[in-house]
């Protein structure tokens, strides 16, 4: 589960040789930008098949947020 | 559940005008750096568009001439006209309402049911249904449905989040009343706790206009609006259509068994490529089965659907029966879809004024 966000992470920001980390905050990313937004909300919806809505995913703050949100969701 | 099949009803023709004026995004400063240009049109796959920039063209203006053009090709008496609906979010006048002053323009007969409908990107959808509905028992014989939006008008010219999608187009669709004729299969939803996520906050009645609607706002490098221009979320904007829209083609699909296999073309309103491309994969949709228009023409709210169909499918729609799958997403939230089968239309060459 984690690894599988943080491959897909790597693969949408393109940062294949670096690492991502849990605590990191997203949002703080060098090659976070509006399209990386949208991709990982379409990553999220189809690797996972859960959508979280906008007015949660903007409380989201570190990966980790991030994959709690997507676990709390697939229960 | 909103799923329903219309019958006795077929649709006859489609015309579609815009705005000879184009601008270019390849050239616009707004959106940055050439790299930035090229990303941003890989993406949004628009890259030029059809506005009203800089004229007296307006919404009505543009859907009269498609009406006009159409009303001529088909052949119709004026008089045989029973009901005219306009589908836009850009009428002429806060009152009356547009289709009454297009009614009066296209010189139709008192004995005609007009009225406008306040709906964008999933406009066609609903016009379509609405005025297929009012035919369906035969008291109506003939319909026309225009929908048409001068979007550009509602948009800052330095907000890059909206600015750059849109553009003009006004659209005419013919619907008769036709006995045991196969109609349309539609599916319609709405979620208005959303409604915030595309609006334009002043100038309504529940923020009227005042001294602070046409006060600049900066939210982010290269997003400044006013409250009289539209505010989009996109990103909520973006996971709502890539859920919805799926699900609408396919409930709909699901309700009548039809194959998706036996649809030749499945028109998505053309918000964007990026969005349109996401739901084609979760649908499992061959890439040419899916045209795109936006390259060319924008985000033209209501009018988004039936230009791709003139545009991109205008010699089929005209030569052989074409089954096609439409499906209309947007401000609201608003959303659905219609199958229909499109046979002999009546579809004249996109008009530009």
């Amino acid at each position: 589960m984690k690894d599988k966000l943080i491959e897909q992470l790597k693969e949408i920001l393109e940062v294949e040789d670096r690492e991502i980390n849990l605590e990191d905050k997203f949002r703080e990313y060098e090659e976070w930008d509006s399209l990386a937004y949208l991709s990982v909300i379409a990553m999220i919806d189809e690797e996972f098949d859960v959508v979280i809505e906008t007015v949660d995913f903007k409380k989201l703050l570190t990966v980790d947020d991030m994959l709690q949100a997507i676990e709390s969701r697939m229960k | 559940m909103p799923i329903q099949h219309i019958k006795n009803i077929s649709i006859k023709g489609i015309a579609a005008c815009v705005p000879k004026h184009t601008q270019d995004n390849r050239t616009l400063a707004l959106l940055g750096n050439e790299e930035q240009i090229q990303k941003y049109i890989d993406t949004t796959g628009v890259i030029t568009r059809h506005t009203v920039e800089g004229q007296e063209l307006r919404a009505s203006d543009l859907a009269y001439e498609a009406a006009n053009k159409l009303i001529e090709e088909l052949g119709w008496d004026r008089n045989s006209i029973d009901c005219l609906i306009f589908v836009s979010q850009t009428p002429d006048y806060i009152l009356p309402a547009t289709a009454c002053v297009l009614h009066g323009r296209l010189a139709l007969s008192n004995d005609c049911f007009s009225m406008d409908i306040s709906l964008g990107c999933s406009g066609w959808i609903y016009g379509v249904t609405t005025i297929a509905t009012l035919l369906q028992n035969g008291g109506f014989k003939r319909g026309l449905m225009l929908a048409g939006d001068t979007s550009t008008l509602t948009k800052s010219p330095k907000d890059k989040s909206t600015y750059p999608l849109f553009g003009d187009a006004g659209t005419a669709t013919a619907i008769e009343y036709q006995n045991g004729a196969e109609g349309i299969r539609v599916h319609t939803a709405t979620d208005g706790k959303n409604y915030e996520a595309i609006i334009i906050p002043d100038g309504g009645f529940r923020n009227m206009y005042n001294e602070n609607s046409n006060v600049e706002e900066e939210f982010e490098e290269g997003i400044i609006r006013k409250r009289i221009d539209t505010s989009m979320d996109g990103a909520a904007v973006f996971t709502f259509g890539i859920t919805k829209a799926p699900r609408s083609v396919k409930s709909l699909l699901e309700h009548f068994q039809i194959e998706i296999d036996s649809i030749d073309h499945f028109v998505f309103h053309q918000a964007n490529k990026f969005m349109i491309e996401k739901i084609r994969s979760k649908l499992k949709i061959p890439a040419e089965k899916v045209p795109y228009s936006l390259d060319e023409y924008g985000n033209t709210s209501s009018s988004s659907i039936p230009l791709t169909i003139v545009a991109r499918l205008r010699e089929q729609v005209m030569s052989k029966e074409t089954a096609i799958l439409a499906c209309g997403f947007g401000v609201g939230l608003s959303w659905g879809s219609i199958h229909f089968k499109a046979e002999d239309l009546v579809c004249p060459d996109i008009i530009m004024k």
